[in-house]
């Protein structure tokens, strides 16, 4: 059923990892994402697996989900790392026509496979945690100063989080209909292509005038509740730094001097 | 009279290993006879809409059975969508379904997906139209143009014009006006009286209810509580309030009469039946106010 997609589902928890601030983990996750690409040994490239790991087992969620989340990209994984496989360069150690296979094409595929597994579960690991309100919260406080541009910050954020609050509300939806249309004998698992898309419009019809509908109710219950945008709103939750937070930081810090240091004193693989 | 429905030792349990787990139905057995006209009580978050949905495969039981016509409806997975044309199903607000650009063409949608065609489909229309008591204009109109009561009509149109044997409905007279309701109500009792099939309905409302179902099944925190003949049901009032309901007011005036003393029968289920029993004991006491 549709409301099986794992990915950027939250699991409400109280681990280490979910009591972070969220501007924390956002940050974090992106330095944590540059770093992944600044992997050149395989010294390095523990040091990022180890701590991706730690992450994980420290988030409280069970491994179920992130192998959940994985399966999405396992067809990815193969195909880039098996192209990589034949574009590496150097003396070849098997040879069959035009396909060659070196040292360093293998080191490469080991190398993608890695980083895109821990960039999948990196990425879930904070989706996992951080409610989607926590999340849209931190990334409009994070993006403020873009203000001074007149860039619309609170209202990107507004939208956003609308988006992400009515995701559950539409796949349920969705499913409702689907229900109604299969007991009406609508037929959704067979048929070719252009059979299958066919067999989507009695769906997709009322999903759309319903989402329609629920927008403009929604607008009006924001406009009842005076809603005038960002100017003079106050939050009821408003989030905090702490101690935890600068542990994060220097944690993420120690990982990626770990990374440069390797990256200096060792040779590189790639 | 025979049996047409037969749920076995019945459970569902939503998203089963995950955090959100939850029991829904659970061991639920029951027997349903042919024609039957049964009422499904019980407050929200009961189950009841559940069950209804276990009955024509939606959704596959975590256990137990489903013996629809003394057959087993996941025997063939590969059949169910046969078993959704016997078991005709109307949801919660089923007007959130219509789709086409047509009345007449919404109503043939589920027809003409069991095969029909030509003159059949159009008489399996025109006469669900009729029971729903559809206007010939308003089945060429956009179904988006009806009011709210024409469209939920529409929307029951489309699953009786598939003649199943059993028809299931889900709150049909939510957030209609009180004469849509009466209406509409009627009917279903019409439709259910003239193709002498089986109708299964649930509702919220006890008045509703105790007009027109022969049998109720009462559920509770996803369990199958009481399952009687209506007037043995609502001659529980206590019971019925433990889990939340309520008996019909007029059942439970003639209650309280009893309980004082006077000789009057359990369980009156109308205004008239009550009234005729008024009149009697009025005539028999030989007191003129």
């Amino acid at each position: 059923m549709v409301r099986d997609v794992t990915l950027g589902q939250y699991f409400p928890g109280k681990s280490l990892i979910h009591r972070l601030d969220p501007r924390a983990k956002i940050i974090l996750l992106i330095a944590y994402l540059v770093i992944i690409f600044c992997t050149f040994n395989y010294l390095s490239l523990a040091v990022v697996a180890l701590f991706t790991a730690f992450c994980v087992a420290f988030s409280g969620v069970p491994a179920k989900f992130y192998l959940k989340s994985l399966k999405v990209i396992f067809v990815i994984v193969i195909i880039t790392s098996v192209i990589n496989m034949f574009y590496g360069t150097g003396d070849p150690i098997f040879e069959w026509g035009i396909i060659k296979i070196t040292v360093n094409g293998i080191n490469r595929a080991v190398f993608v496979t890695v980083r895109i597994i821990c960039l999948i579960l990196a990425s879930s690991c904070l989706t996992f945690t951080t409610s989607p309100t926590d999340l849209t919260d931190a990334i409009e406080r994070l993006m403020k100063p873009l203000n001074k541009i007149h860039f619309p910050v609170h209202e990107i954020a507004m939208m956003m989080s609308l988006a992400l609050r009515f995701v559950p509300t539409l796949l349920e939806e969705t499913d409702k209909i689907m229900q109604a249309q299969k007991a009406r004998g609508a037929d959704m698992d067979s048929g070719n292509l252009f059979q299958r898309i066919k067999a989507l419009v009695p769906i997709l019809i009322p999903l759309f005038v319903s989402a329609f509908r629920r927008a403009y109710e929604l607008a009006t219950a924001m406009e009842c509740r005076c809603y005038r945008g960002g100017v003079g709103r106050t939050r009821m939750k408003s989030i905090h730094m702490k101690k935890l937070d600068a542990f994060a930081f220097t944690a993420t810090a120690l990982v990626i001097g770990g990374v440069v240091l390797c990256n200096i004193f060792l040779p590189a693989a790639l | 009279m025979s049996k047409i429905l037969e749920l076995k030792n019945l459970s569902f349990v939503y998203g089963q290993g995950t955090p959100f787990e939850k029991c829904a139905v659970s061991n639920v057995d029951l027997s349903i006879e042919k024609g039957e006209l049964i009422g499904i009580i019980g407050h929200t978050g009961s189950g009841k809409s559940t069950l209804v949905q276990l009955l024509n495969g939606l959704i596959r039981p975590t256990s137990g059975q489903v013996i629809l016509d003394g057959e087993d409806i996941w025997k063939n997975p590969k059949e169910i969508r046969k078993i959704r044309f016997k078991v005709g199903m109307v949801f919660q607000y089923p007007e959130y379904q219509l789709f086409e650009e047509t009345v007449y063409k919404d109503i043939a949608f589920g027809p003409a997906n069991m095969g029909k065609s030509g003159n059949e489909l159009h008489d399996a229309v025109i006469k669900a139209a009729e029971f729903t008591g559809l206007d010939r204009e308003i089945l060429s109109k956009s179904p988006f143009d009806l009011s709210g009561g024409e469209k939920r009509r529409a929307a029951i149109a489309g699953v009786m014009a598939m003649d199943p044997e059993v028809l299931v409905l889900d709150e049909p007279t939510a957030g209609l006006d009180p004469m849509g309701r009466d209406v509409l109500l009627s009917q279903i009792v019409q439709y259910h009286r003239k193709r002498k099939n089986t109708v299964l309905l649930v509702s919220h409302s006890m008045e509703d209810i105790a007009r027109v179902a022969d049998r109720i099944m009462v559920m509770n925190s996803s369990k199958l509580v009481m399952f009687d003949e209506t007037k043995k049901i609502f001659s529980h009032s206590r019971e019925l309030e433990k889990y939340g309901l309520r008996v019909p007011q007029i059942t439970k005036i003639m209650l309280k009469l009893k309980e004082k003393g006077y000789d009057v029968s359990d369980g009156v289920l109308t205004v008239d039946s009550a009234l005729s029993q008024i009149y009697s004991l009025l005539n028999r006491e030989g007191k003129i106010w």
